[in-house]
């Protein structure tokens, strides 16, 4: 069974002051991120709370999950790179950068390190295009990155 | 020429601006409101219609207009921001919801107000997660003295703000697919009539707009329609921020009058090519709308003379390569991109995305035929304006321009293979 954090509650009671309460379906997003917050990816269990809190299946609650690519329906890493590799970034070595990262890690674009500590995830556009070249990691911009820069960014995350 | 004036980029790297003290001093931000509430709604709308603001969004679609296609008397109302920035080479909503979030709420009070609207949400994409949290605290800050909320300085006048994140979709970006999304769905678009503007979230008139659009209200509103409408050209008024991105040596946003010549942007503003290469080709408006040729760079900045060059405006991401690039390889990389957000909803998008990804890789890999140029021409024609929304256009657009214009790239690739072949 998934339960919420009493933290989440208290969110929850804001985000559902949002919509029209008729309206509900519409803390979807919100509610699964807060899910995918809590335990890393949105489990089988999870998208069964979300949806009776909203009056919809479950398996409503996974055609939506599955349409958006930023939910996780397995376990990944604790921390989540995600490298963007389009048009500005790659005019800017992101396609090296990038591998040069997965060297680093050891493992695969696409795969999470045997120690749980990072996932490296190829990213399509995220708006740091005139900050190329750019990752995310967690919830958090990195930009004008080189070699030196990302050996240091990984640093700090454990 | 016309001396630059700032309206949206103004004191934007002032120190705390994300904070509605030093918005109020630094901007004199707020100010609006003090006239605001003595104004009929309407006479604002006409307002906004005077000063020729369009849509920064892309599509360009006077403001004003769009506002006043409200649908009579149906209430209640709605405004969506939309926060969604995902065209590649964009980054300019980003940099004014990072730095001056008050900005755009003092932007969507006035169009709330303009409007008959008590609420507004903020649709920002899921990866604005701490962007988000910028702009939850500033409207924290807009509720507490008073500019949101019930009967805001004692006009009667009520408004709720609220941010909402998206998951990761660009489709998502699409306005009625953001409505649909908002809504609690998959993100897949609607069939456009109704506009929002009649039929939009919860089938309730619903005015969409552009972060950027949003936050070039104020200044029209404090400082009067002709004013804005003195900047640019005969039909593309205003400034715009051009997101410059790629081979220049100072890539960044750039706010410009419309009408400045593409040239000047990345000479003078974006501190020219690097490395003191060549200009090859740049996309002037956003992976969506065609690549143009070094010997158009001279073409004015704007929605017209865009357009009549072959291209588009767009969102303003003006994406620059250099002599070093083979156009080809960018195009592939947008073709990916395009097969990957393909929504799946209908046909000749789903699948002539990925057909034309599946070509240009095999030319990339010299794995290419030498009619496949003529292929993929066949699929551009077979997509351009019978998909459902204008992604399926979109994915079009960079395509059909580099076989128009860099067919050389192309023979390149292909006139190695052949080589590839004799020496095999
Ligand atoms: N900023 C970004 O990240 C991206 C921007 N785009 C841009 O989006 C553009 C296409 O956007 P669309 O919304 O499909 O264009 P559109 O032309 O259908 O609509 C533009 C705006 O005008 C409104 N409108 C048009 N006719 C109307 C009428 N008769 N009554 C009421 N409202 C009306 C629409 O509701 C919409 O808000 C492309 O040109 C592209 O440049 C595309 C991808 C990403
Ligand atoms: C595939 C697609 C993606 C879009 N993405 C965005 C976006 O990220 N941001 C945006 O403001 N408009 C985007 N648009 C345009 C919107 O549909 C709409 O025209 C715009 O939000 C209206 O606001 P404006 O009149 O202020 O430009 C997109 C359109 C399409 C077809
Ligand atoms: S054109 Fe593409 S994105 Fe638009 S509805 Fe069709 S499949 Fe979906
Ligand atoms: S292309 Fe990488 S952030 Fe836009």
């Amino acid at each position: 069974m998934f339960v919420f954090t009493d933290e989440a509650e208290k969110k929850i009671e804001k985000i559902m002051a949002k919509y029209p309460p008729e309206r509900k379906k519409s803390a979807i997003l919100p509610l699964l991120h807060l899910a995918q917050d809590q335990e890393g990816y949105v489990t089988p269990e999870a998208m069964v709370e979300v949806g009776r809190r909203l009056d919809v299946s479950p398996a409503y609650v996974e055609g939506v999950v599955t349409f958006y690519t930023m939910y996780f329906t397995k376990p990944v890493g604790r921390n989540v790179i995600r490298f963007c590799h389009n048009i500005s970034c790659k005019l800017n070595r992101s396609d090296e950068l990038m591998q040069y990262t997965a060297k680093k890690l050891g493992i695969q674009i696409g795969e999470t390190t045997p120690d749980k500590r990072f996932t490296l995830l190829k990213e399509e556009c995220l708006a740091a295009c005139s900050e190329a070249p750019m990752m995310m990691v967690n919830k958090t911009y990195h930009v004008n990155l080189n070699e030196t820069k990302i050996d240091q960014i990984l640093e700090t995350y454990k | 020429m016309q001396e630059p004036v700032l309206i949206l980029m103004k004191d934007i790297d002032t120190p705390n601006l994300t904070t509605i003290d030093v918005y109020e001093k630094t901007l004199g931000g707020y100010q609006s409101l003090k006239k605001l509430f003595q104004t009929p709604p309407e006479e604002i709308v006409e307002m906004v219609k005077a000063s020729g603001l369009r849509g920064r969004g892309g599509a360009g679609f006077p403001t004003g207009l769009k506002w006043s296609f409200l649908a009579k008397d149906v209430f209640p109302r709605y405004l969506c921001c939309n926060a969604d920035e995902s065209e590649p080479g964009t980054c300019k909503d980003r940099e004014l919801l990072m730095k001056n979030p008050h900005l755009l709420i003092e932007g969507m009070i006035i169009c709330s107000y303009a409007c008959k609207i008590n609420t507004a949400y903020n649709y920002m994409r899921g990866e604005f997660a701490e962007l988000a949290d910028i702009f939850d605290k500033a409207v924290e800050e807009a509720y507490a003295r008073g500019y949101l909320g019930k009967n805001i300085m004692g006009s009667g006048f009520d408004l709720d703000i609220h941010s909402h994140l998206g998951a990761g979709a660009y489709i998502c970006g699409e306005e009625s697919a953001l409505l649909t999304s908002l809504e609690g769905c998959r993100g897949e678009p609607r069939l456009k009539p109704p506009f929002p503007a009649v039929e939009g979230l919860y089938s309730k008139p619903t005015v969409v707009n552009n972060v950027e659009t949003l936050c070039a209200v104020p200044y029209i509103f404090n400082n009067g329609p002709e004013a804005y409408a003195a900047i640019g050209t005969e039909k593309s008024k205003g400034t715009k921020m051009v997101s410059v991105s790629g081979h220049v040596n100072k890539p960044g946003n750039y706010e410009v009058p419309m009408g400045t010549p593409t040239r000047e942007i990345i000479d003078k503003w974006a501190g020219g090519m690097r490395n003191g290469n060549k200009l090859k080709a740049f996309i002037p408006g956003g992976s969506s709308v065609p690549i143009l040729p070094a010997d158009k760079a001279d073409v004015p900045y704007d929605y017209e003379s865009l357009m009549e060059a072959g291209s588009m405006l767009g969102s303003g991401a003006l994406i620059v390569m250099d002599e070093t690039v083979n156009v080809v390889e960018e195009t592939l990389r947008l073709a990916y991109f395009y097969m990957h957000e393909s929504c799946g909803k209908c046909t000749p998008c789903r699948e002539g995305t990925r057909w034309m990804h599946q070509i240009l890789s095999e030319i990339i890999h010299k794995q290419g035929k030498p009619n496949q140029v003529e292929l993929l021409n066949d699929i551009c024609d077979n997509m351009a304006f019978k998909c459902f929304c204008p992604l399926g256009d979109a994915a079009v657009g960079p395509v059909a321009s580099s076989i128009q214009y860099f067919r050389e790239d192309y023979e390149a690739l292909i006139e190695s293979l052949k080589t590839a072949d004799a020496v095999g």
